[in-house]
């Protein structure tokens, strides 16, 4: 488990004031969407990182930019999880949690551990600030509270105090609690100011006043933990031992959008994405159009199908094609997807999954999408699917994703979601040089007027890439069935049914050309957890937790999906119970069952948040029983 | 248009394919495969640098038909497809074809953000007043009334005018022709094909089987020098068999008037095609048979930055500012921390 009862060791510091020693924290910031939440939680997360720590982040905030302030339905969290150990998840429970106003203290509330440490801003707890939250008695004077370090703290009153010198107004002053809140957080687990101070510089320092008053803000707070005796005692989490290597903080969107310049510059296209603004996909789009230099060219579509079928014009060109998009707007390319597929075109589709149907739960993640991204389009319509299992993992995952799509002529869907791609961890730097070559060939003009086939194969079954402006090259391609060899329109039976084959044939050739599947854990016995994309870290950190108890429990992780690994079937069958949690009602189950007969139990949760490690370890325990 | 002179001269049949033409006999979409043949060899781009791209529908089988590089995509989508394509690919010539129904029902989005961002490409609209190709439903350029198997008390929305469109959506080259006038309609692909920016051409086009004569008024030689008007740049707008009648404007509104008896050219509307204000174009598109002469020739025909263009200098931009990308330094930007 996850949360921060590890060894603790006193440290005398200053005078009245120790230090423990702890493994891991994990702390939440709430409060309203307009408090900032969000930055709070990215500052203290870079802090953390760049002290060394390991760390695992979700964001969680409204789907409304701004719902009326002091409700429920405005509150805007992030959770940073910090550890001196490698963790894979941002924790199940909260050690200390920052809550803004009364609608984040009722909301946030059922996640901090009892005997957890509770900073209240006692300022918004007026009549109207409780009653809006659903209270009937203010919850710091009705003794609900007694299981919690209560720290009631008059950060609205203190902040403006701290700037008032700055003449600011007074929304304008208000607007730095984020950053005395921060202060005193940094306090808390001793961390140092500096790397906020930089960022402070570098977002406001065109706005000096602005600048001076969150630097003032940030430094109360520090202060009033450092020199108050409202604490006792300060934490510190020791540095993680990561392997040697240069680090940064990475998030989900952002390691995709890498991953696919990196991929680019491996195979030595120029990328296009053409895409359409949808939560919680936009930052991947935002990131690529900020890397034009990289010969990047980003097109902010129309619509979704507009989307993709720029992408499919621009494949056709001989672009490195790309789009992007999350459930819905996945929804609409499916139409687009079965052209790539019929035309034989290398295409990236990216779905950041959300909770669904329909519009759903933009901004909170679930892995709905798997079955309809194996089986959303008419017709037989076969698309190698595959899937990140973490922020860092998208970098990886985005190229293997254009490698398969170039060497077999074929649309690939990578599946990520909200959680991973707004969350954060550590990533080490790879060395770029070390990347190697991406093969991409386009076909020159043919030698003696050799007439050109576009249906014509090579061993791995897939079609010449050649595109316009090669002479003697000149083809039609389109979403009407194709001959085999020729290319051209044909409608006759033998042939429909031949393609179909050779389609679906083509796709599930893979297999032999991606690794076969591995396990952590015993190679046989009673209990095999299958997990995909982003259950990973509390499956495998729920896994290791019950082998630590001496149970007999392996841990497979899928990342690829369609096809699955050649060794995929048989490795099911070593285990006596196959365990599939996932953030929907049983898709990779219903896959496994009908690809091979195996009685997999489902896990499945569909509440818009990832899983916590507990709700694992506790039904590997049932099933062991 | 990029021109290269050491080509080999080519002739129309060096633009066919070797596949067999499947539309209808006597179907409209034949005269404007072999304008276009007639066209191409004429511009002075190579057949590789040549792509057509369709949609769905008895036009959008086009491509098939030409000897260059072809996407007979999905339904509406070309213009997306296109866009895609011109972006990535600026050497490109790339023309679109496209319906009434493909382009301004289920693609009417697409048509019209391609037409604003005014890429480079070349839309030509064949508008037979019906869907063909899924047997004669009647289509979004369909007059009210029009009886039809999915409207058999008649169509009761009202019918678009695909120019006004293509003006309201900032169109920078709109113009208009005929199937049979084959001599106009290959004037009027030339003239898109040299424009830089967005061309769209609106093609009347019979379709003998199910809207058999919807354009007879336009294409009869009885009466077309009555129901049509030639556009020319600079001059006045007169009409008719003998040439003695002009559109002149009363307010904001055409009216039909006789010459003579009073009325001299210089009374008369004059084409202005590269006026920079869509108003004058606008109100050609509007007029429609039988109250007026229907507009053929050039609407409009001006200058304005183009997006492929613009995309490609912000490219170019950012390498001179920034250098050609480095994937170390993109990955180590921002706060690093190094392991021992």
């Amino acid at each position: 488990m996850a949360t921060s009862t590890g060894e603790t060791v006193e440290v005398s510091r200053r005078v009245g004031k120790a230090v423990r020693e702890l493994v891991a924290a994990t702390v939440r910031f709430c409060g309203d969407s307009g408090d900032g939440m969000q930055l709070a939680g990215t500052q203290f997360t870079n802090t953390s990182a760049l002290a060394g720590n390991d760390i695992a982040t979700f964001p969680d905030f409204p789907a409304e930019i701004r719902a009326p302030r002091g409700t429920k339905a405005g509150v805007s969290g992030f959770q940073i999880h910090f550890a001196s150990k490698e963790i894979f998840t941002p924790g199940d429970q909260v050690d200390s949690l920052v809550a803004m106003n009364p609608a984040a203290l009722i909301t946030n509330l059922a996640d901090l551990v009892h005997g957890g440490i509770l900073i209240i801003n006692k300022d918004a707890f007026d009549d109207k600030g409780i009653k809006q939250a659903g209270y009937t008695e203010n919850p710091l004077e009705d003794g609900s509270l007694g299981a919690y370090q209560l720290f009631p703290v008059e950060v609205t009153r203190l902040t403006r105090l701290a700037v008032e010198e700055l003449g600011l107004g007074q929304k304008e002053s208000d607007r730095c609690r984020n950053f005395y809140a921060m202060g005193l957080v940094f306090w808390l687990y001793d961390r140092s100011l500096e790397p906020t101070l930089r960022y402070i510089e570098a977002k406001f320092g065109k706005r000096p006043e602005i600048a001076e008053a969150n630097r003032r803000a940030l430094r109360a707070g520090y202060n009033y933990g450092d020199t108050t005796e409202a604490f006792a005692s300060q934490y510190r989490v020791p540095r993680a031992n990561l392997p040697p290597g240069l680090y940064r903080n990475v998030m989900g969107n952002e390691a995709t959008a890498w991953g696919l310049i990196a991929a680019a510059k491996r195979s030595n296209c120029e990328l296009f994405l053409g895409s359409y603004p949808i939560t919680p996909a936009s930052d991947i789009l935002h990131e690529l159009a900020r890397h034009k230099n990289f010969g990047v060219r980003t097109f902010q579509a129309e619509d979704e199908i507009a989307a993709i079928t720029s992408a499919i014009g621009a494949a056709f060109g001989g672009a490195m094609a790309i789009t992007t998009s999350s459930g819905p707007g996945i929804a609409l390319k499916q139409e687009g997807m079965g052209l790539a597929v019929m035309t034989e075109l290398p295409l990236l589709i990216i779905n950041v999954q959300r909770g669904g149907p329909s519009t759903g739960l933009p901004t909170k993640t679930e892995q709905a999408d798997l079955l309809q991204a194996m089986c959303g389009r008419n017709g037989e319509c076969p698309i190698p699917v595959i899937a990140a299992r973490s922020p860092a993992d998208c970098f990886d995952v985005a190229q293997e994703a254009w490698r398969i799509a170039t060497r077999y002529m074929t649309p690939v869907i990578m599946l990520t979601d909200g959680y991973i791609a707004n969350g954060s961890e550590p990533w080490r730097v790879p060395d770029a040089s070390s990347l190697e070559p991406i093969e991409v060939k386009h076909p020159g003009p043919p030698e003696n007027g050799t007439p050109f086939m576009p249906y014509a194969r090579d061993e791995r079954l897939s079609r010449p890439w050649a595109i316009p402006g090669t002479p003697g090259l000149m083809h039609r391609i389109g979403g009407l069935e194709k001959q085999d060899i020729t290319g051209n329109v044909n409608y006759e039976p033998a042939n429909h049914q031949h393609m179909v084959n050779l389609r679906a044939k083509k796709v599930a050739d893979i297999a032999k050309d991606i690794p076969l599947q591995t396990v952590s854990g015993p190679e046989r016995g009673k209990l095999l957890v299958l997990s995909w994309g982003g259950t990973y870290g509390a499956c495998a950190t729920a896994v290791r937790d019950v082998q630590d108890l001496g149970l007999s429990v392996a841990h497979a992780h899928l990342r690829y999906l369609n096809p699955f690994p050649a060794n995929l079937g048989e490795l099911l069958k070593r285990y006596e119970k196959v365990l599939v949690p996932e953030l929907n009602r049983g898709q990779l189950r219903l896959l496994v069952r009908a690809e091979f007969l195996v009685d997999a139990i489902g896990l499945n949760k569909v509440q818009g948040k990832p899983f916590s490690v507990f709700e694992i370890v506790d039904k590997i325990h049932e099933l062991l029983e | 248009m990029a021109t290269d002179t050491s080509l080999p001269v080519l002739s129309p049949n060096d633009f066919a394919s070797d596949q067999d033409v499947r539309w209808c006999p006597g179907c409209g979409d034949y005269s404007i495969l072999a304008q276009m043949k007639k066209v191409l060899p004429t511009l002075g781009v190579p057949r590789e640098k040549t792509v057509f791209v369709s949609g769905i529908g008895c036009s959008s089988r086009f491509p098939y038909y030409m000897n260059t590089y072809g996407i007979h995509s999905i339904h509406g989508r070309a213009p997306a497809v296109a866009t895609g394509l011109k972006s990535s690919r600026p050497d490109l010539s790339v023309w679109v074809i496209t319906g009434d129904g493909d382009g301004l029902s289920i693609g009417g989005n697409h048509l019209m953000h391609a037409i604003r961002r005014n890429l480079d490409i070349n839309i030509v609209l064949f508008n037979n007043r019906i869907y063909g190709l899924t047997k004669g439903q009647y289509s979004p350029t369909s007059p009210l009334g029009k009886v039809t198997k999915s409207t058999p008390m008649g169509a009761i929305d009202n019918p678009l005018h695909p120019l006004s469109i293509a003006i309201g959506c900032e169109g920078t080259f709109v113009a208009r022709s005929i199937d049979t006038n084959i001599k106009h309609l290959g004037m009027v692909l030339k003239r898109a094909a040299e424009h830089r920016g967005t061309s769209f051409i609106e093609v009347y086009q019979n379709c003998n089987v199910f809207n058999d004569g919807a354009f007879d008024y336009a294409t009869d030689r009885e009466t077309k020098a009555d129901t049509t008007i030639e556009l020319e740049h600079g001059k006045p707008l007169i009409f008719g068999k003998n040439r003695d009648k002009g559109i002149r404007l009363n307010g904001l509104n055409p009216e039909i008037v006789p010459l003579g008896k009073g009325v001299s050219e210089d009374d008369l509307l004059f084409h202005d095609e590269r006026a920079p204000e869509p108003s004058l174009a606008y109100l050609l598109s509007r007029m429609s048979h039988p109250e007026f002469p229907e507009p053929i020739g050039v609407f409009r025909a001006v200058d304005k930055p183009m997006y492929d263009q613009l995309l490609n200098s912000q490219i170019a931009e950012a390498r001179k500012a920034r250098g050609e990308g480095d994937l170390q330094k993109l990955f180590t930007s921002g706060d690093t921390w190094r392991v021992e």
